[in-house]
């Protein structure tokens, strides 16, 4: 029994210098951040630049404003309707792509990717290049004779939703496939076999079985959605302001860094409430497609 | 023979460029148990999965009760599958996959959990409702399946290899059961294997299938005593097949001429010519290999001598090249490799096959 104990323990002790680098990187670049913002959130801004160590909890009372308040409700809704066109896209796309043949599948899934190998920043410069008043996508409307003038998108709501519904298909389409990929097609036919109709079977067996791939999608979209503020910046000129660009704003040019830090840390809450009923709902513990 | 449930007319199949089934033609009379024998990619699947509705001919007609089902979608027919890994629907317990398809025709509650109770009575599984299907054993798996496509109660049930996952001794025991519940029923069977011992066991009719055709449709004794060809007599219960010429021919006794000697068949009611070619299968246990190199028969050597399961396996290399198996019960100290031997069998236990068709094998 002694004998048996002490193992153990080495074996623990074994376990822990094993796991320790990581332990390291986990405390310098995880937990050292959070801790560092979350601290930094309750700090009293000094007047000229950096912090003064006062506890407040002023950069908390601020964020109530309305301003702020409505800057949050609109990267909510903005995230909202990102992630429903993300599905609506995305999770056929993901569906179907999972049904192709192993050439095709390798054909589409590279297509997917090569736009990663460039920098995300270069393609949003492509879309203002579409978007810009007599750029592409107004000629070619022109040209059809849709419209008669230019529709001048760019620096517009559509245009920001356009650029984060572009940015962040490719999750969705991955994390969908990786689920429908798993999907035994025989039990649809089972389904149909028992007298289920196409929608029936696809409602009762196909969405059901693929829901933690769609959910994590959902997840991989959302989240992101509210913080990619470049997308905002670049596509909505500063008509659109977002969570993001606010605490990007606060950061770089207000230097009022705890304001930042404290709207960081309401936005690291908001989608950690997120994430939580994403696990609620759906049962998965991980995030499929990504891990 | 009472009401027809089941008929196909003239089926072709293809996929792409490679035909799949090529004129498949087949009745099935209520409460009969009717098996397609083959081996993989005979096309037997691909005949069931037509029947289901899961996959339309190009070519052909698919009769339920009388009514063309041809076009009709797999959820529209009286029809229900065992398929081949199970299905079971892993988010779905027992009692929700046994009851999917009352569910989804909108039946009571109440009602859908007395069938379910019924169903799982009768497939030995009372108390399982609420395990998930990842949480059973294969044999288990197999019985919710078939009450989860009995429920319904279907006209007709196809089942695809429904014991093939099985261990060798639960699938006796399951056969036994298929079989029960199937004569309790009433339900017409149409079951595929590539077990011809399955097949003999359970079956009332065995369609034994090849390259996309029948090449037999007849009771276990038709198939096992009166093979048409020699594919038939190979695969079911493995035949030797020897081949030469029509000798003489006096009633219904026709002289068989081989390369390696004389002997003699009965002509089962068709006519001869002599001199022409013909194919005989003869079963292992209707032979005998006699010692000696006088008298009728096929003169070969004694290859190898095994015993095994009460029978004693004679492997005789024929004086052509050909192997030709006898067995026999008891041992018999007599025989040993390297003797000269001459095979002979009773002129009405070797069957003529392959003979030029004068009808197809469906009556």
């Amino acid at each position: 029994m002694a004998k048996e104990t002490s193992l153990k323990r080495r074996q623990a002790r074994g376990d822990f210098l094993t796991t320790l680098p990581l332990i390291l990187f986990t405390v310098m670049f995880v937990v050292g951040p959070l801790v560092y913002v979350v601290v930094l959130s309750f700090l009293t801004r000094a007047e000229t630049w950096g912090t003064v160590p006062e506890f407040t909890l002023k950069n908390y009372a601020d964020i109530a404003q309305p301003v702020y308040l409505g800057t949050f409700w609109q990267s909510l809704r903005l995230a909202f309707l990102s992630t429903l066109l993300v599905i609506a896209i995305g999770y056929p796309f993901g569906y179907f792509m999972a049904k192709l043949g192993p050439k095709w599948k390798r054909r589409t899934t590279l297509l997917l990717m090569i736009p990663f190998w460039t920098s995300s920043l270069i393609r949003l410069y492509g879309w203002i290049i579409i978007f810009r008043a007599g750029g592409v996508f107004d000629s070619l409307l022109m040209a059809l004779h849709i419209t008669s003038e230019p529709l001048k998108l760019l620096y517009t709501y559509p245009a920001v939703v356009v650029g984060m519904v572009y940015a962040l298909l490719p999750f969705m389409i991955f994390a969908v496939y990786s689920s429908a990929e798993k999907l035994d097609f025989s039990l649809v036919e089972a389904a149909r076999d028992l007298g289920a109709s196409p929608m029936k079977a696809f409602f009762t067996v196909s969405l059901k079985l693929t829901l933690p791939g769609l959910l994590s999608g959902v997840v991989l979209t959302f989240v992101p959605s509210m913080g990619l503020f470049f997308i905002a910046d670049i596509l909505g000129g500063n008509k659109v302001v977002l969570v993001g660009n606010l605490i990007q704003d606060q950061l770089m040019k207000a230097h009022n860094w705890p304001f930042a830090a404290a709207l960081s840390v309401v936005l690291l809450v908001l989608t950690t409430v997120i994430i939580w009923l994403y696990r609620k709902l759906s049962g998965v513990k991980d995030l499929e497609g990504l891990v | 023979m009472s009401e027809t449930i089941l008929e196909l007319q003239e089926i072709y199949k293809s996929f792409g460029d490679t035909p799949v089934l090529q004129g498949i033609g087949l009745k099935a009379a209520q409460g009969e148990f009717i098996t397609l024998l083959g081996s993989s990619g005979c096309g037997k699947t691909t005949t069931l999965r037509i029947i289901a509705g899961l996959e339309t001919p190009d070519q052909g007609r698919v009769l339920l009760e009388g009514r063309d089902m041809t076009q009709a979608p797999p959820n529209k027919r009286d029809v229900n599958t065992v398929f081949q890994n199970y299905a079971l629907f892993p988010h779905m317990n027992v009692e929700q996959n046994v009851g999917y398809a009352l569910k989804i025709r909108k039946r009571p509650k109440g009602e859908i959990k007395e069938e379910v109770k019924k169903m799982l009575e009768l497939v030995q599984l009372s108390g399982f409702e609420r395990r998930m299907p990842g949480e059973l054993s294969g044999g288990q798996r197999q019985r919710v399946a078939i009450a989860r496509s009995l429920i319904n109660r279907p006209k007709l049930l196809l089942l695809d290899e429904p014991l093939g996952a099985l261990d060798l001794q639960l699938r006796r025991q399951m056969q036994q059961e298929l079989k029960r519940l199937q004569k309790k029923l009433g339900i017409t069977f149409i079951y595929i294997t590539h077990d011809q011992e399955e097949a003999l066991n359970m079956s009332d009719r065995i369609a034994v299938m090849k390259d996309g055709r029948f090449q037999q449709v007849g009771t276990p004794s038709q198939v096992y005593d009166s093979p048409l060809t020699s594919y038939v007599a190979r695969f079911v219960g493995t035949a030797n097949i020897v081949q030469g010429t029509v000798g003489t021919v006096s009633g219904d006794l026709v002289e068989f001429v081989g390369q390696n000697g004389k002997t003699s068949f009965g002509s089962r009611g068709h006519s001869f010519v002599p001199g022409s070619p013909v194919t005989l299968a003869v079963r292992g246990e209707q032979a005998q290999a006699v010692k000696g190199e006088e008298g009728p028969g096929l003169a070969g050597v004694v290859k190898e001598k095994s015993f095994s399961g009460g029978m004693l396996r004679i492997a005789v290399e024929l004086s052509g090249g050909e192997e030709f198996i006898c067995s026999r019960h008891g041992i018999d100290w007599e025989l040993a490799p390297g003797d000269r031997v001459r095979i002979n069998w009773q002129p009405e236990h070797a069957c003529p096959v392959d003979l030029p068709r004068t009808e197809s094998g469906e009556g």
